[in-house]
């Protein structure tokens, strides 16, 4: 087994390639990026980032005709209602199911089925285009996971490779090493599992996972090396902190350390776009200049969130996260939120046309939900920049983990002291106990490790980070 | 019945330490088990519930309640069995075949527990003919399913008929969850009732029970 150290990357960021909110904005990047059929990333337009899903079916070589029929049926409607449109550009992203993963000809086969339409669009009406493919991260089915060997690692692995070759042009996953850990923590409001988790177990695997997909990418032409999420992790708290489960606040703060786990994909390699459900997309843009794709108020269709404009601030695709292909009344959901995506995109775009459009337009959205929420406080221009200056001025995963959340929870506290955030006297309650835990946390990660040994060993394979 | 008010008050502080203590002086004292348990570790997780509902706890107290109301369990454990005393009802939960997420089913889980129930939860992934074993060998009254992909709904149906097949389905009663599913779609399946919350699925379970 390959052991990695506690702190292994190809680059490392010390510095911000965007280092003013001023120039953090949606459409445009340091690093713009070329890939598909003439699409470019980031160059100065938002482009519809559409992804889609089957309705309630079963799985299995019977019905398997009939879920290529239903993807068949998704592409072509999509591609149909974005060229009506006159949409100047399009990202489908094809998330594989379970089984899709775990039978790598399946997953591959749509992919096939997608590029199909992608080419048949862009020879026919010149629609610049991509196809992103994020296999599941299928690794966490024993207990505890095995993150770098076993039967589920080489399923993946195989998935990510035949997709690729199938001719997907952006490779993605949302990866879940450190979930087992952060599962319980979470529930458990425990904060120094949920830094364990965040800041030692889960940038050890992006580390490990993303050296792997760099080089299936760099071993085939045309396919990037696209991005991670920590959807399993502040996702998740932002989905109980809907609930009522949680406190808003720990969400909050979870997010902003969240960013240190998806930026190792970065410095292992990937060049974005992030994934649409990375809402720490911002702060990998402003520390890496690479595109990033997010979700908001469109993607409502699959889940809440309070942060329906202001994730759009900073976007580069702008994405519906997921919908079913069921019957609307003016065509199938995937088309329908097509078209919404499409006009979000194009207001975005034209307001960018003007001088001062996009300034203005991306503080529009962002003050329309910065201080209602405080996950939505964390994620405006100057929360990013403040959160990712603090991560670059740190140096381990461990000790970033720390600066993230430390400069998320000031971020909170200045709100609340200017009277801008509004907060219950129960969540005041939590934003008080995790910074106090934020002082009380040891100075490096090893430490923590041994104090959490008792309540988490269990919970982890080590050799599986490289421990 | 007799009150333990050190208890009580560790169980809704979610102290398992000072709840461990607790019980081990009031049996010490020579106080039955059951009243214990109805006396103040029952009252301690309606309390718990009740705050809960009022937005007052967040699921950490919750869970850490219920941590602590099993670390007291733990020692009345021996002394029940021991006088032949049933300890709760048993509820049997996992996530259905082809389903990897497991948040949800947890939290339900972990609601159930700190409600009262005897909890055995099965996991992820899981095919009907484990749950059909749970259930021969367990023998619960109550089969909690989860499933958050459109794809893994089927294997609820699945599930449910493999109980009917095992000549099981009237010997327990069945919940389905998850972000997908629909009370249509409980109905649909054959299943006993549905939830769109942790927090409906105990009172869903306890209204069950209570009408059996």
């Amino acid at each position: 087994m390959h052991k990695t150290t506690m702190d292994e990357r190809v680059r490392q960021y010390s510095a911000l390639a965007i280092p003013s909110q001023e120039q953090l904005l949606y459409g445009v990047c340091p690093h713009p990026l070329e890939c598909g059929l003439g699409l470019t990333i980031g160059g100065g337009q938002v482009f519809p980032e559409v992804n889609f899903t089957l309705p309630p079916m079963n799985m299995t070589d019977d019905t398997w005709a009939e879920i290529v029929a239903h993807y068949d049926q998704m592409a072509e409607q999509i591609l149909r209602r974005a060229a009506s449109l006159g949409t100047p550009g399009i990202v489908l992203e094809f998330e594989l199911l379970p089984l899709m993963t775990e039978r790598p000809e399946w997953g591959a086969e749509i992919t096939r089925l997608l590029k199909r339409h992608l080419k048949t669009y862009h020879d026919k009406h010149h629609l610049a285009c991509a196809l992103r493919v994020t296999p599941t991260d299928i690794r966490d089915q024993l207990k505890p996971p095995l993150m770098r060997s076993g039967e589920a690692w080489e399923r993946l692995r195989q998935s990510l490779e035949t997709c690729a070759d199938a001719g997907a042009d952006i490779l993605s996953i949302e990866s879940v090493g450190g979930k087992e850990v952060h599962d319980q923590a979470l529930m458990f409001g425990d904060f120094p599992g949920i830094v364990f988790a965040l800041g030692v177990l889960a940038p050890r695997d992006m580390s490990w996972l993303w050296g792997e997909i760099r080089d299936i990418c760099a071993a085939r032409s045309g396919v990037v090396c696209g991005g991670d999420s920590a959807c399993g992790f502040a996702n998740t708290a932002m989905q109980l902190a809907h609930q009522k489960m949680l406190p808003e606040v720990l969400a909050a703060v979870v997010r902003a350390m969240s960013a240190v786990r998806s930026l190792a994909a970065f410095e292992q390699g990937a060049v974005g776009p992030s994934k649409d459900c990375a809402y720490e997309g911002p702060v990998i843009k402003a520390i890496t200049g690479y595109p990033i794709s997010m979700e908001g108020k469109s993607a409502s269709c699959a889940h809440f969130s309070p942060l329906g404009n202001i994730a759009a601030a900073m976007c580069d695709l702008w994405s519906n996260e997921s919908v079913q292909n069921v019957r609307l009344l003016s065509g199938n959901a995937p088309e329908v939120f097509t078209e919404l995506l499409s006009y979000d995109c194009r207001l975005m775009n034209t307001a960018a046309a003007s001088a001062g459009g996009a300034l203005q337009m991306r503080d529009w959205m962002t003050d329309s939900d910065e201080w209602l929420s405080p996950q939505a406080a964390v994620l405006s221009p100057d929360a990013t920049i403040r959160i990712a200056s603090a991560i670059v001025a740190a140096d381990t995963p461990y000790t970033r983990t720390i600066a993230a959340g430390r400069a998320a929870v000031d971020l909170l506290k200045d709100g609340i002291g200017k009277g801008k955030l509004h907060i219950s006297r129960k969540e005041q309650q939590w934003l008080t106990r995790i910074d106090d835990a934020l002082d009380a946390l040891p100075k490096d990660g090893e430490t923590l490790m041994q104090e959490l040994e008792t309540q988490y060993g269990g919970l982890y394979d080590k050799a599986s980070y490289g421990l | 019945m007799s009150r333990s008010e050190e208890l009580y008050n560790a169980i809704l502080e979610g102290n398992a330490k000072r709840a461990h203590a607790a019980t081990e002086v009031a049996i010490a004292a020579g106080v039955q088990p059951m009243d214990l348990i109805s006396g103040s570790m029952v009252p301690a997780m309606d309390e718990v519930g009740r705050l809960f509902e009022a937005e007052e706890y967040f699921v950490p107290e919750l869970l850490l309640a219920g941590r602590a109301m099993r670390s007291a369990l733990d020692l009345l454990r021996p002394l029940m069995t021991a006088s032949g005393e049933k300890l709760a009802t048993r509820v049997v939960i996992g996530t259905v075949k082809g389903d990897l997420h497991d948040i949800g089913k947890n939290i339900v889980g972990s609601m159930l527990e700190g409600s009262g129930f005897e909890v055995i939860d099965l996991g992820t992934d899981v095919s009907p003919e484990k749950f059909v074993a749970a259930v021969e060998q367990q023998k619960p009254q109550v089969v909690c399913m989860s499933a958050l992909l459109t794809v893994t709904m089927p294997a609820m149906k699945t599930t449910v008929d493999a109980l009917t097949n095992a000549g099981l389905r009237n010997q327990v009663k069945v919940l389905i969850g998850g972000a997908p599913v629909t009370m249509q779609y409980a109905k649909e399946i054959g299943a006993d009732g549905y939830s769109e919350s942790a927090s409906g699925a105990v009172g869903l379970v306890r209204s069950l029970l209570t009408n059996a």
